[in-house]
């Protein structure tokens, strides 16, 4: 089970922040004026599971393909507003998960990645691991949170907090295949409009993490929202790591010894 | 137009910095960003604890193999140094790690699971099996007391030492942080090299120059192994390069070879004749471990505060990707 976030139909309400903040009784954190739009939440954290961009951009509103030149802010006359709600990604190949020294955080029934909180130490391992900047370690509390894509709510059978709340159904809930399919006919349609800038992001199993339980319709570059434009698991590289390590281990123990051997006993030559 | 969403012009980098003239090794990147904001949320790591961490494993770790070897070819003062630093070193380590975490009442839980897709998981084990055999070596030396015993946990030391100096860079290179991950193949060589110059600097500082000849050499060879790494790290890095060469690292890292070099060549010259140039030549080499490891653990936050460092190399990644497949 996952998110598609179709971010083509977001008005930038923030009901996904609030309901999330409401329902998993997610502390406040901080009441900063960013300049940021009307960013003030201004990323994800321990202490913020939805967050909504908002990106001002000099373009025209109506559709026109993208030709890759740099739009002039005069002559096209207008802007686009674009806005996203960003959130865990969930995973399939989740660094955060495989990183966690105590076991804390563990892939659920319904293929979502959780942590727990009883049992997290607050080693701080998961967050330099995630590759999206996700979760973090709450300030006075010492363990790492993130979105728990609602755990509770999904064993009663409901729906995540934050999906309920939107009122355009830019956030959606359900099957991965259902919502990558559904996600397909949304791009096709935008392309139809002549939205040219229409593409999906996370969707793809074949991706440097096994494709996100929570991906997203993205009307820019990945990284115009904040996302990485080529995400990939840090275990990937984890059995050459080791191999690395194993032989700077063996050149310490191996070029030690072999001084030792050069020098020989003590009185031997210098 | 407020934001840097929509434009490259605003994501442009790289102009302010280069102080000291250095030539830009790489064009400017143009990328675009989130109003400059990071991608990655950086390490909540204290630099005195993890840092302090990567540079008080390695000189333990380092110092239990030279132990070894001192004790084996009977240089008995300086395994006995080394033996007790290596305890003293780990002792503080350990407590470095247990006060950086969010929750230390809760640091048990670090062996409630063996994981080897964690780093973090493996090294507390390997902490687990190496501090008991460091403490023991170290208290059995000094006291005299299970002679037989005592060689058993000098060499079981041994056999782990070189797993906890290397292991802290498979910690640091197992994150998305740019600067630690794109640099794991050498990572590894650097801390090691770092590692066996603190633990001959120690081995100067603490014992009678008569027996610290295989140390010198050594100090010599850990100092080509870690600024050699280094090099090629960098080389290797592209962009993300930068992160070790400007602002806390940079100076750090600056700092590091001077001394490591000046430490090295004072004790591997002077250090056999002259006690003072032994102490010193050791107190350099221990100072440029330090700052090597904090050198490195401030590259990495750089590296991950600015979105540049994710967005310019994974852009060029793909840009290669479709290359390859056209």
């Amino acid at each position: 089970m996952g998110f598609f976030t179709d971010t083509s139909v977001c008005i930038g309400c923030k009901a996904c922040e609030v309901a999330c903040k409401e329902w998993n009784a997610v502390p406040e954190d901080g009441l900063e004026f960013t300049g940021m739009s009307y960013d003030n939440t201004q990323g994800l954290g321990a202490d913020t599971w939805r967050h909504v961009a908002f990106i001002e951009q000099d373009r025209p509103v109506s559709a026109r393909p993208d030709d890759g030149t740099v739009p002039s802010a005069e002559g096209d006359g207008g802007m686009r507003w674009l806005m996203s709600s960003d959130v865990c990604k969930h995973c399939t190949h989740a660094a955060c998960l495989d990183v966690c020294p105590t076991g804390s955080l563990f892939r659920t029934e319904f293929g979502t990645v959780v942590v727990q909180e009883d049992i997290c130490n607050g080693c701080g391992y998961c967050i330099p691991a995630c590759p999206y900047g996700v979760i973090d370690q709450r300030k006075g509390d010492g363990r790492a949170w993130k979105c728990t894509l609602c755990y509770d709510r999904l064993g009663a059978g409901m729906e995540p907090a934050c999906a309920k709340a939107c009122p355009t159904d830019s956030i959606q809930y359900g099957p991965l295949d259902e919502l990558r399919e559904r996600a397909t006919l949304r791009v096709e349609q935008l392309h139809g409009m002549g939205v040219e800038d229409a593409r999906l992001y996370g969707h793809d199993p074949e991706d440097g993490v096994g494709g996100d339980g929570a991906f997203f319709l993205l009307l820019d570059e990945p990284e115009v929202y904040g996302l990485p434009p080529d995400p990939v698991v840090t275990t990937r590289d984890l059995p050459s790591i080791w191999r690395h390590t194993g032989a700077a281990a063996a050149a310490l123990a191996g070029g030690l010894a072999a001084v030792f051997a050069v020098h020989g006993l003590r009185g031997g030559p210098r | 137009m407020i934001g840097q969403g929509g434009h490259a012009p605003d994501g442009r980098r790289g102009r302010r910095r280069g102080r000291r003239g250095e030539a830009a090794m790489v064009p400017d990147a143009e990328f675009r960003s989130y109003y400059g904001r990071p991608i990655l949320n950086p390490p909540v790591w204290k630099a005195a604890d993890i840092a302090g961490y990567f540079f008080l494993g390695g000189l333990a770790g380092a110092g239990s193999v030279l132990a070894a070897g001192a004790h084996l070819t009977g240089r008995r003062a300086a395994a006995r140094a080394l033996k007790i630093s290596s305890l003293a070193a780990i002792t503080g380590s350990t407590a470095a790690l247990i006060h950086d975490l969010g929750r230390p009442a809760r640091f048990a839980n670090m062996l409630r699971v063996m994981k080897p897709t964690s780093p973090m998981s493996m090294g507390s084990w390997l902490l687990a099996a190496y501090g008991p055999a460091a403490g023991a070596a170290a208290v059995l030396e000094v006291t005299g007391l299970l002679p037989r015993l005592g060689h058993a946990a000098t060499a079981g030391a041994a056999a782990l030492g070189p797993g906890v100096a290397a292991y802290t860079a498979a910690l640091a290179a197992d994150t998305a942080v740019p600067a630690w991950h794109e640099g794991y193949r050498e990572l590894p060589f650097v801390f090691v090299g770092s590692a066996a110059a603190a633990a001959s600097g120690m081995a100067l500082v603490a014992a009678p120059a008569r027996e610290t000849a295989p140390m010198r050499t050594a100090a010599v060879c850990g100092t080509a192994l870690e600024i050699g790494a280094t090099k090629l790290m960098e080389r290797r890095l592209g962009v993300i390069a930068e992160t070790y060469r400007q602002g806390t690292a940079g100076r750090l890292m600056r700092a590091a070879q001077a001394l490591t070099v000046a430490g090295a060549a004072g004790g591997a010259l002077l250090g056999g004749r002259s006690r003072t140039a032994a102490v010193l030549g050791g107190a350099a080499l221990l100072a440029g471990s330090a700052c090597t490891r904090f050198g490195v653990f401030h590259a990495g936050l750089r590296s991950a505060e600015d979105p540049k460092y994710t967005v310019v190399p994974q852009r060029e990644r793909i840009r290669e990707r479709a290359a390859g497949a056209a």
